[in-house]
């Protein structure tokens, strides 16, 4: 890597934090409690839009993890989110009228918050249907796997985006307030997943799963990156570069053991896959505010309207991260 | 006669606290030292929490920075004060905060009482040692350390970089020689005085002031210099990752915990409650005597390590994504290759499936799409059989072709039809067992319908595709097993060559091929080259074919041959 590269990532960090500094205007605090957040917290990071169906479940699911405190920015919903958010006494929530696009799909938001109140503290950037999923998920929490990274001395944890998906067609069964949404999306793909190196940000692209093997069979290149660094000790002078996928710093990219080894990683599990798809999509076209011209939109939406069936007979029915770890989607690395 | 110990803290002290409740309230006396760089406001608590107990006593603190001398000066301080305070004191143990008895002090108190003399301390030569981190094994004696590790590590690195050039080598005090063990150890009165009180402290301090890690060292060299009966292993169960940091127990590890009959363990996380509870309940032990038995934990523990080191031999995925050449294991399972075989042979596939008991696939790299066994469109891990997603990383679906067929061998045809790209990948991959029949490709050519012109150049172009592959298999780093006939030798004796490919597939089946698949019929092939050669080409990967309309001698029995035993 040479002077003159690192110095234009260098260059491309302090962009995307001026940005941050920029777009915090479009921000307007409705309920800050940070001031009441405990010392060395565990912070959650989240952007949404009309997403009210989803998120009970969401906040349960993560206060059961160990968060501490969810930092919610809500981008001009009309079905009561930002209400209801407004009254958890967990959350801290600003809301922002202002184009989702525009502010880097929300990451100039973010990284604003990031920035501001993540300095320092382990910081967990999800989307409301991602379901965070770690080595000894089930019995240690949260703070056991930051308290290792952190004595470890390990800066940033990899989740790879696991798709997820009913069997059926998608509309077949409806996902209610609340609802374990792995109850219905219980399927899985295993093992076709391609990889390889981003030698520029030092990362990894991952993609594959149902998405490609439905909606871009013939043109692997433009299917969704799943590769994803949602767990990282933040440090103010951090950018993530294309939502979760990257970081700047690029060491921060380094996530993945090089000489044969396997580090730690986990899953994110997606629940994308539920009838509230079909509306979403519908909406997200209209509104055109999604990531290069919605194009991942427009192909679900093609792929949708003859009601496909994601599930085959090679599907794998989620049971836990011990299956996950066994079919070598994530890895312990050498946390016991 | 009892049992002392010393307790070197520095964060979570309301556990510690209740740990040296536990001891104390036993009858056994406790010191506590608490870090310097702890906040005085903690160490002041921890004081006041355990002011109701009358053996509790805390020495004077040190800065305890990993590697450095104040570990054993902290632990020099607690315990001279440990036996000036409490003359009963036989054993000493020395305790760190995140530790946790497994079993009741009583029953560690009888195990000691039985062995009044022993000093446990893992104590090892340092040519012994496998352990240590980044190979600072005799060096750790021979240069100085005055640079902090954590903090100053390019000062450190370089400062070593730098003694090593000028081949320092400190005078040790007369008389020692390095031992390396766990800090972890439990000493007798006599022992520990002696080191104590030893005339000459004064130099081995100075001395150990600047080796590396002397909490490693100091006392397990000492104690060879004054105890007679040294047992080299420690009483405390203590296991280090790769990179030299205490493996951590939660809750989760109860059972195993139980299960070791070790007396005290450590490191604890903190938050641990379920552990901490268990095992300092009153009602904990009540089990048979046993000796400390950690060999499950051990290899719970190596493996984690071997994970992380070593990783599961070829797979490729978010946090494991080897450097080429650094794979350990390119793929995860032995698999075959067959060029040719198919063309010479009519259903071949079915056959081999057959004989061998593996999974037999078609051309998985085939131009227009992938021909997965049985004409699946879909196959093992929802792989897709979409040729633009297989091109797109050619590497990522052979490799997880075989990983996701674990346990079942993998065979597959390939030409130079197909796409070649993976050729360089599998020749370098010794679970790669490649056979070649060259020249086989121009057998569906000679039975097609097409316009001769059009034939020769696509024979030409198979050709030239087909030598690069073979210039591939012969280079001189080719891992993989690779064994090529041409056309005209393999059809002249198939059965041997046939009878040696099933055999490393399946060894255990170790029979006689009572039954071959049935070859095309070749009437007239050797005709066909000589119209191709005619034509301008030249077919040279086929081997010798007589250019008049026999065939070579062995395929005169056309058909179906069956073999006697």
């Amino acid at each position: 890597m040479g002077v003159l590269k690192s110095y234009r990532l260098r260059l491309r960090r302090k962009q995307f934090l001026a940005r941050a500094l920029l777009r915090r205007r479009e921000l307007r605090a409705v309920a800050n409690r940070m001031a009441k957040v405990r010392p060395d917290p565990v912070l959650l990071f989240s952007c949404m839009r009309n997403e009210m169906v989803r998120l009970p479940y969401f906040l349960q699911y993560y206060r059961d993890l160990g968060v501490d405190h969810f930092l919610i920015v809500d981008n001009d919903s009309d079905d009561g989110t930002r209400e209801y958010l407004a009254r958890q006494p967990d959350v801290s929530l600003w809301t922002s009228k202002s184009s989702y696009k525009r502010a880097r799909f929300g990451m100039d938001w973010l990284t604003h918050l990031l920035r501001r109140y993540g300095h320092g503290n382990w910081c967990l950037t999800v989307d409301v249907d991602e379901f965070f999923i770690y080595p000894f998920c089930e019995t240690r929490p949260l703070r056991a796997l930051t308290d290792w990274l952190d004595s470890s001395q390990i800066r940033a944890f990899a989740a790879m985006l696991l798709d997820m998906y009913p069997k059926g067609p998608i509309q077949d069964q409806p996902y209610r307030e609340g609802q374990n949404p792995f109850d219905i999306a219980q399927w899985f793909d295993s093992g076709n997943y391609s990889i390889s190196r981003n030698w520029g940000f030092g990362n990894l692209w991952v993609q594959g799963g149902p998405r490609t093997r439905t909606f871009f069979p013939e043109e692997p290149k433009k299917s969704p990156a799943l590769n994803k660094i949602p767990l990282v000790k933040w440090d103010k002078s951090y950018a993530y570069v294309s939502s979760t996928h990257m970081l700047l710093p690029r060491g921060l990219n380094l996530v993945f053991d090089e000489w044969g080894g396997e580090k730690a990683s986990g899953c994110l599990l997606h629940a994308k896959f539920l009838n509230t798809f079909a509306v979403k999509a519908e909406e997200e076209m209209a509104r055109g505010e999604h990531y290069a011209n919605s194009h991942e939109y427009r192909a679900y939406q093609e792929g949708l309207k003859d009601q496909p069936d994601l599930w085959c007979k090679w599907s794998e029915k989620y049971i836990n991260w011990r299956q996950l770890e066994i079919l070598g989607l994530m890895s312990k690395g050498n946390w016991a | 006669m009892t049992l002392g110990f010393v307790m070197l803290c520095h964060t979570a002290l309301d556990r510690a606290a209740q740990v040296a409740r536990n001891w104390a309230s036993s009858d056994c006396p406790v010191v506590i030292h608490v870090d310097k760089r702890t906040p005085t406001t903690q160490a002041e608590k921890l004081r006041a929490d355990l002011a109701d107990l009358e053996n509790v006593r805390f020495s004077t603190r040190h800065a305890c920075e990993w590697g450095t001398w104040g570990i054993v000066a902290a632990t020099q301080a607690a315990a001279s004060l440990m036996l000036a305070e409490f003359p009963q004191v036989r054993h000493v143990f020395l305790a760190s905060g995140s530790c946790l008895p497994l079993r009741p002090v009583a029953e560690l108190r009888g195990y000691l009482d039985e062995r009044p003399r022993t000093d446990f301390i893992e104590s090892v030569t340092t040519s012994d040692v496998g352990w240590t981190i980044g190979g600072l094994n005799a060096e750790r004696f021979t240069l100085r350390f005055p640079f902090s590790w954590r903090k100053h590590r390019w000062l450190f690195d370089t400062y070593v970089e730098l003694q090593r050039l000028l081949r320092v080598n400190r005078p040790k005090p007369s008389g020692i020689v390095p031992h390396l063990g766990s800090q972890w150890w439990c000493l007798t009165r006599q022992t520990l005085s002696a080191i104590l009180d030893g005339p000459d402290r004064e130099e081995y301090d100075r001395y150990f002031r600047r080796v590396w890690i002397p909490d490693e060292s100091y006392f397990q060299t000492l104690v060879r210099q004054v105890s007679t009966n040294v047992e080299s292993r420690s009483l405390t169960l203590s296991k280090f990752d790769f990179q030299g940091k205490p493996h951590i127990f939660y809750d989760d590890h109860l059972q195993l915990l139980k299960r070791s009959d070790c007396f005290v363990a450590r490191k604890m996380w903190p938050q641990a409650n379920k552990l901490y509870d268990t095992f300092l309940s009153p009602d904990a032990g009540a089990k048979p005597q046993a000796e400390p038995n950690p060999g499950k934990i051990d290899r719970l523990f190596a493996k984690a390590v071997e994970r992380r080191t070593t990783g599961r031999a070829g797979l490729y995925m978010q946090s494991r994504f080897p450097n080429k050449e650094w794979e350990q294991g390119r793929t995860a399972a032995p698999y075959s290759i067959f060029e040719g075989f198919a063309d010479v042979f009519e259903g071949f596939d079915t056959w081999l499936s057959k004989v061998s008991g593996t999974r037999v696939h078609g051309h998985l790299f085939a131009a227009d799409r992938v021909q997965y066994a049985g004409g699946a469109t879909i196959y093992n891990g929802a792989m897709s059989d979409s040729a633009a997603l297989r091109d797109y990383n050619p590497r990522s679906f052979l490799t997880n072709l075989i990983w996701n067929t674990r346990g079942e061998r993998q065979c597959l045809q390939f030409g130079p039809a197909d796409n070649q790209k993976i050729a360089k990948f599998v020749a370098a991959d010794p679970n790669a067992q490649i056979q070649v029949i060259s020249g086989a490709f121009a057998i569906p050519l000679f039975q097609s319908n097409q316009n001769f012109s059009e034939i020769r150049a696509e024979a030409a172009r198979l050709q030239r595709i087909e030598s690069e592959f073979l210039t591939v298999l012969r280079a001189p780093n080719v891992k993989a097993r690779v064994r090529i006939w041409t056309l005209a030798e393999f059809i002249e004796s198939p059965m041997e060559p046939l009878q040696s490919i099933v055999d490393e597939i399946s060894p255990r089946a170790l029979r006689r091929l009572t039954e071959v698949p049935r070859m095309v019929a070749l009437f007239g092939f050797g005709q066909f080259l000589q119209n191709l050669r005619n034509q301008g080409m030249q077919p040279v990967l086929m081997g010798d074919f007589p250019a008049g309309p026999d065939m070579p001698s062995a395929s005169g029995r056309r058909a179906r041959l069956y073999l006697v035993k």
